[in-house]
């Protein structure tokens, strides 16, 4: 299983996911109309370093996260 | 250094304990910035998420940037409530000689705005109001859209 966790104002639920790249998390992601516009402007970051593609495979125990837009200061 | 604190920051004493950190460095500069909460459009005070491991990779990478020129970076941010007029942030940098130390603390602060896992929300009415359009997508974002 990967878990998937959504970053600051993103309210949404950690998910458990049977995947094994970021386009089928992409897909499934798509679907949530909830989750259209943090799609767009959210990076991704695999075991906690960003990534900038998704020909990445996943392994079992992989986490994923998505970091919306940052403001700190 | 890297400082997490609950709440607002006690300026006075971390820019003190700072200086004690390294006055006997021989830095000849020391610049530090702080982040003050100002009063603007009705806000009674901000709060910040933050994403603690990528925080701390995204601030040694830049520690290891700072000690290739001969300088320090150190910095304090809260978590949490923070109130008008109070401190969410700090940076400083000691370098031996000003100039490292001016261009330095611009373009960290200019990175930490763009690139620092830490989420802001406006405080009104006792609610957390995500600060979304004073915030910046990092670089890669859109991946999955």
């Amino acid at each position: 299983m990967v878990r998937v966790e959504f970053l600051g104002p993103i309210q949404k639920e950690p998910l458990e996911l049977e995947i094994t790249n970021l386009n089928e998390l992409a897909k499934i992601l798509q679907e949530d109309e909830s989750m259209k516009e943090w799609l767009e402007n959210s990076a991704v970051a695999v075991n906690d370093t960003l990534v900038n593609s998704r020909d990445i495979a996943l392994k079992d125990g992989d986490r994923v996260v998505l970091l919306p837009p940052v403001c700190g200061g | 250094m890297l400082y997490l604190y609950d709440g607002a920051l006690d300026v006075p004493k971390i820019l003190k304990e700072w200086y004690e950190q390294e006055e006997k460095s021989n830095y000849g500069a020391y610049i530090p910035f702080v982040g003050t909460v100002r009063s603007e459009d009705n806000i009674e005070g901000l709060s910040f998420d933050i994403y603690e491991p990528i925080l701390n990779s995204w601030f040694e990478a830049w520690q290891k940037k700072a000690e290739a020129k001969g300088a320090v970076i150190k910095m304090a941010h809260s978590r949490g409530d923070v109130m008008l007029h109070e401190s969410s942030y700090i940076a400083a940098v000691f370098s031996p000689k000003r100039r490292v130390a001016l261009e330095f603390i611009d373009e960290f602060v200019e990175d930490f705005k763009a690139s620092a896992p830490i989420w802001k929300y406006d405080l009104k009415g006792g609610k957390r109001v995500y600060a979304l359009d004073r915030s910046t997508a990092i670089e890669g974002s859109g991946l999955l859209s």
